[in-house]
């Protein structure tokens, strides 16, 4: 049939007019007119980048399962390492990555408090009482992308000596400094889920019916911002578990610091928590995607 | 703020309504004192004091002569240093994580390829730091799986283990490239996939109509839509490399850049013979900071232009 086309009109002078390409019976394959790419390329990028991407974290658990030096260009696996951490002989050398772990959650509890308590009513506040405030609220939660933790933490030295003072040297006290580096995360999520919400015209419905403001937050306000809660939570428990710099400038333990410590001493069992908290952190950030797309699902049905 | 209300009993109850409202709101302010009390203490003052005690001398007396560490060559070869990592990962990282960005147009954005890829994106960029180190010791340090590969196929000198006659490269400043890129991509996944999805598809049914082929389309409809935000995220990534810590010290045991001078400032006094050479460093830092973030500012705005 395209024979007879082409023999009919031999210069191609005979085109559609509306599309880019002429259609051609027998050709299934929908026309792109836009930004999308065609499945084959889509497929080659994505999968180049997931190899790149994964060939360090392979490299990561292939050093893990390493066992002695290799002999002959040969290198001996086992799960040699993994064993040695559940050794009761050898937990004496993991004292201070544990410590340093249960210090890391004792700060993630405090720093999700400081986001409940400090942060999300003050954003409450604004919202349902200050909206002009709105802005200024936003900008503050924001500078502390602008100014680098490495800078922070040159005044958070002299600051800590002061707390030092009033709350003593223990490692929880770390949880306020961390909770200035949470606010950009935490109060994204949250902002984006009160900007779905029209707040002042849910809690005018709830008191007009008869409710208190207590019952206007616990029944109303809170379990709609559940999403954004548990998400700007979520966050805050990652940034807390990856946080080193400011815990080595004010020389306390926490996880990522013992985890240098231990991979001075002995890289293998390092490099098995290393993978333990990347999958972790990407557990946690994979729940926050699902909480959100579930969510997106139900407002748009 | 509110909605007018018909009866006669509820708008006198609205009257009431509002003077006891008037009164709260003076009372509610209280509310906002604890956050700001919070952010005075540990945001507000600490800045200001690790900026400003680049302006003290040892005995506490106010002076510029500090500033001078900013021209000694150790200091600003490391501010070079900072620059040159920072512009290479920054422009290597936009490109790489733009065509992510491409082979994701069209996906369902609630689809599972995509939330792994936001998670993944999230983990790399924002919370690897000290991991994403040990991943490249693993890969390409000097026992890493990549170099000894290199070397048992007869490379024994081969540019991971001997770069530059200075040893291993991913523990040279010029190496930390390579892990760098590893939080540049994802985050431009994470700052460049929403202007993507903001191309719409009726520009490129308008393209098409017109003639266009899907070379001008990207030439004359997503290029230049698209540019400001690509340049904004160029500068994000840019301010990103600049300021992270983690990584390089966990890979550079000594100064080589910024953020590692300002560690190796604040654990011993005097590097180059000047006070609070930390100060002067975190003002400098300060200072690149606020023109990039408000080159950034610039370059959102006109790029939210197109993503209603």
């Amino acid at each position: 049939m395209s024979a007879v086309a082409a023999a009919a009109d031999p210069a191609g002078v005979i085109q559609p007019l509306t599309a880019g390409r002429p259609v051609r019976p027998g050709r299934t394959k929908p026309l792109r007119f836009g930004a999308e790419p065609s499945g084959v390329t889509r497929t080659i990028i994505l999968v180049i980048a997931a190899i790149l991407f994964l060939t360090p974290i392979v490299a990561l658990i292939e050093f893990t399962l390493r066992v002695g030096q290799p002999v002959e260009g040969v290198q001996g696996y086992g799960p040699l390492h993994y064993v040695a951490i559940f050794d009761p002989k050898s937990s004496g050398a993991y004292q201070e990555l544990f410590q340093g772990n249960g210090n890391s959650l004792i700060i993630c509890v405090i720093t999700v408090v400081i986001v409940l308590v400090l942060l999300l009513p003050t954003m409450l506040l604004v919202e349902l009482r200050f909206p002009r405030w709105r802005r200024v609220l936003e900008f503050i939660c924001i500078i502390p992308i602008t100014i680098p933790t490495v800078v922070l933490v040159v005044g958070f030295v002299p600051v800590y000596s002061a707390v030092v003072g009033v709350f003593g040297s223990a490692p929880w006290t770390l949880a306020f400094a961390v909770g200035v580096i949470v606010l950009p995360y935490a109060y994204r999520p949250i902002a984006s889920n009160m900007a779905a919400l029209d707040l002042i015209v849910l809690s005018e419905a709830a008191l007009s019916l008869g409710a208190s403001w207590g019952s206007v937050l616990g029944r109303v306000i809170l379990p709609n911002l559940r999403r954004g809660i548990f998400s700007a939570s979520f966050i805050t428990i990652a940034v807390v578990l990856g946080e080193y710099t400011i815990a080595t400038f004010l020389s306390r333990n926490v996880f990522q610091t013992a985890l240098v410590q231990l991979q001075r001493t002995d890289p293998y069992v390092g490099a098995i928590f290393a993978v333990f908290a990347l999958v972790f952190a990407f557990v946690l950030l994979l729940i926050i995607g699902r909480i959100g797309s579930v969510g997106r699902n139900r407002k748009t049905p | 703020m509110t909605t007018a209300v018909a009866s006669a009993p509820a708008a006198t109850t609205r009257g009431a309504g509002t003077s006891t409202r008037s009164r709260r709101r003076s009372a509610v302010w209280v509310g906002l004192l604890p956050f700001l009390a919070y952010v005075v203490i540990f945001l507000a003052v600490p800045a200001v004091l690790a900026v400003a005690s680049g302006f003290f001398d040892s005995t506490g007396v106010f002076t510029f002569a500090n500033l001078k560490a900013l021209t000694s060559p150790q200091i600003l070869n490391q501010f070079l240093a900072s620059f040159g990592v920072s512009l290479v990962t920054a422009v290597i990282g936009a490109v790489v994580g733009a065509i992510i960005c491409f082979a994701l147009m069209g996906t369902k954005p609630d689809g599972v390829l995509r939330t792994v890829v936001d998670s993944a994106s999230s983990v790399l960029a924002q919370f690897g730091g000290v991991m994403l180190a040990f991943a490249f010791i693993a890969l390409i340090g000097t026992q890493g799986l990549l170099t000894q590969t290199l070397v048992h196929a007869g490379w024994a000198q081969n540019p991971l283990n001997h770069f530059g006659n200075n040893g291993t490269l991913l523990y040279q400043v010029p190496g930390l490239v390579i892990p760098y890129l590893y939080f540049q991509v994802p985050l431009m996944v994470l700052t460049f996939m929403p202007a993507m999805e903001g191309l719409k598809a009726t520009w490129g049914e308008a393209n098409a109509t017109l003639g266009g082929t899907r070379f001008t389309y990207w030439t004359r409809i997503a290029m230049p839509i698209l540019a400001p935000a690509f340049f904004g995220s160029v500068i994000l990534l840019f301010a990103n490399s600049f300021s992270s810590y983690a990584t390089a010290a966990a890979l550079i045991s000594q100064g080589g850049i910024i953020p590692l001078a300002i560690k190796q400032a604040t654990s011993s006094e005097t590097v180059i013979g000047i006070a609070n050479v930390a100060g002067v460093l975190a003002l400098g830092m300060v200072i690149v900071m606020v023109i990039l973030m408000s080159a950034y500012g610039l370059l959102q705005r006109r790029a939210a232009r197109w993503q209603r």
